[in-house]
């Protein structure tokens, strides 16, 4: 192996340090969630306890954490099969170039750039005049679909744009309805990619915080709740918080990456050894 | 084996679905993107038209009227507030993109040209965008400790003997705002740079190399040209986010600095949903005018 240049090591530097800034205050705040009680929200850590977490599963002591975590969850789950799903939809549907397909894609990239706070305004707004309402699984459901969607369809639009046809074809030509096509060849070949559609659905609703604040109604959902006590907890108990729930970010997203290795894994196995045998 | 002719698979007739732009595949395209089309004209264009109706109503202290007044805009361009803040967005934003982009390409070059088995460039680009996943305001709240009166960064430089008091402007402050933005955002420059950098065919930079081009030859003339529709996707999405943002000023500012979001948001806590939209309307207006700017740089299609 030739010897590495010596920016190499720089840039390996560089990237080090960029981790570092990245997951660095994550760390600080894990550390510091096992705090002393007497403990601040700042170093020294005056001793190591529990204490912190203890006082999150005491129902009194900081709001509905344990209901907004519910809420957040159940949502989560919403929001991500109908992410999959409608995402898939679209996907085919892009491909057959309708009339009003380029009037749609606009509509998908204005939902991705147009400032969270404009969709809560308007969603409330909306909801309010209509004399409904505003609840976090009709309201805030609809406001975090028009943050996971574009998301779901970007993937799709690149999935798609590197799918063979020929797959497709050869299946119509050995028969396939157009549903057994779909169902049989094009969903096993994305589904790796839908994992990662449904990856994005459920961690960015979950984590959703600007199009859910005008639209989530009197029952919080987490991050909302979170945000309620940075102003009024001055305890090492949002640190608890923090970091049980980026713990809990952390255990779906290794879910998720463990699924699409082991799909990846099994159609490696399975996959066809045309061209691998005698010559 | 028992085929059938094969005359007879060939004369099969094609069906009708197959021509393209064929009628059937205009219904089946418009059945297929219903429901997304349905969610976006709820959940997107309804709250859009929504807030520019209300922009022109009025308001009393406890409730909003329909009407058909100037007044919110006339309010909007007369007050000195109004201008200072949208410079404050415009600068937050800009110094946010020299930033990401700088380190955000930086990053994305290490990943694409310098980590050399695809199977380490997987896992550390990964580890780049995992935060992505999590939860913005827990890493809003994570800096707390470091920046702090009493945080590490005062701390070690007080222990070091670099300064004698505490530094007062690392939390809560522009330098704060920034930070954290950077911190949540670089990932958005990360991602569309690397998948641009990773489909540049490697036989050109050789070819460079071969001509005699140094090291910043081949990346001013050869990468960050090729580099360029990932740099510009990146930059809509840094600027919009920057641009729409009210809750990471509010908090990383400790309520001293303002942007337009948070006048949005400011509205809204007193129930002055006409004069928030207005706002809103205008911001709108000045996020969708530099989209338009930016993207008369790069196919978004073409890029996917």
């Amino acid at each position: 192996m030739e010897t590495r240049p010596r920016s190499f090591y720089i840039l390996a530097a560089f990237f080090t340090l960029f981790l570092i800034f990245l997951y660095g205050p994550t760390i600080t705040i894990a550390i510091l969630s096992f705090q002393d009680p007497q403990g601040g929200l700042t170093f020294p850590m005056r001793g190591t306890s529990l204490h912190w977490f203890r006082d999150l599963f005491e129902e009194q002591a900081v709001g509905d954490i344990w209901g907004s975590f519910r809420r957040s969850f159940i949502l989560g789950l919403m929001v991500m099969v109908t992410t999959v799903i409608v995402s898939i939809m679209g996907g085919l549907a892009f491909r057959k170039r309708f009339a009003g397909s380029t009037l749609l894609f606009y509509l998908i990239i204005t939902s991705l750039v147009i400032p969270s706070i404009l969709i809560s305004l308007g969603v409330g707004l909306i909801f309010s005049q209509a004399g409904l309402s505003v609840h976090w699984s009709t309201s805030g459901f609809g406001a975090q679909l028009s943050w996971t969607l574009p998301f779901g369809l970007l993937i799709m639009f690149a999935v798609f744009n590197r799918f063979d046809k020929s797959y497709e074809e050869a299946a119509r030509d050995l028969g396939a309805s157009p549903w057994q096509t779909i169902r049989h060849v094009v969903l096993p070949i994305i589904a790796p990619s839908l994992i990662g559609v449904a990856l994005f659905g459920f961690t960015l609703s979950y984590d959703e915080f600007a199009r859910t604040l005008l639209t989530a109604g009197s029952y919080n959902t987490l991050p909302l709740e979170i945000f309620g006590m940075t102003t009024n907890v001055t305890t090492p108990v949002i640190f608890a918080l923090g970091t049980l729930t980026t713990l809990f970010s952390f255990i779906v997203i290794a879910v998720f990456l463990l699924i699409v290795w082991l799909t990846g894994r099994r159609r490696a196995k399975q996959g066809s050894d045309a061209g691998k045998g005698l010559v | 084996m028992t085929d059938q002719p094969l005359s007879k698979i060939i004369s099969r007739p094609r069906s009708p679905s197959r021509g393209r732009g064929g009628w059937s595949n205009q219904v089946s395209g418009w059945l297929l993107a219903a429901p997304l089309a349905a969610v976006l004209l709820v959940f997107l264009v309804l709250p859009i038209v929504m807030i520019v109706i209300v922009s022109f109503w009025g308001a009393t202290e406890f409730s909003i009227f329909p009407a058909f007044q100037f007044d919110n805009y006339t309010f909007l361009f007369g007050s000195e507030v109004t201008y200072r803040v949208f410079l404050n967005t415009i600068k937050y934003a800009l110094i946010t993109w020299i930033f990401t982009l700088l380190i955000g390409f930086t990053v994305a070059y290490f990943l694409a040209f310098h980590v050399r088995t695809l199977n380490w460039q997987i896992a550390l680009f990964l580890l780049c965008t995992i935060p992505f996943w999590t939860s913005n305001i827990i890493r809003m709240i994570s800096w707390i400790p470091f920046l702090g009166r009493n945080g590490l960064a005062n701390s070690t430089l007080l222990s070091w003997g670099v300064i004698d008091q505490p530094l007062e402007w690392l939390l809560f402050s522009d330098f704060s705002v920034i930070l954290a933005f950077v911190h949540l955002y670089t990932l958005f420059m990360v991602v569309p740079i690397f998948n641009t950098m990773m489909r540049i065919d490697k036989s050109l930079i050789e070819a460079a190399v071969d001509a005699g081009a140094s090291g910043w030859q081949t990346l001013w003339h050869v990468i960050i040209p090729l580099t360029k529709p990932g740099i510009m996707i990146g930059t809509i999405f840094v600027v919009t986010l920057v641009m729409g943002d009210f809750i990471t000023v509010r908090f990383m500012s400790g309520s001293q600095s303002a942007n337009v979001g948070r006048l949005i948001s400011n509205d809204i806590a007193l129930l002055q949903y006409p004069s928030a939209s207005a706002t809103a309307v205008i911001l709108l207006i000045t996020v969708l005018m530099v989209i338009g700017i930016l993207l008369r740089f790069v196919d978004i299609r073409k890029e996917l």
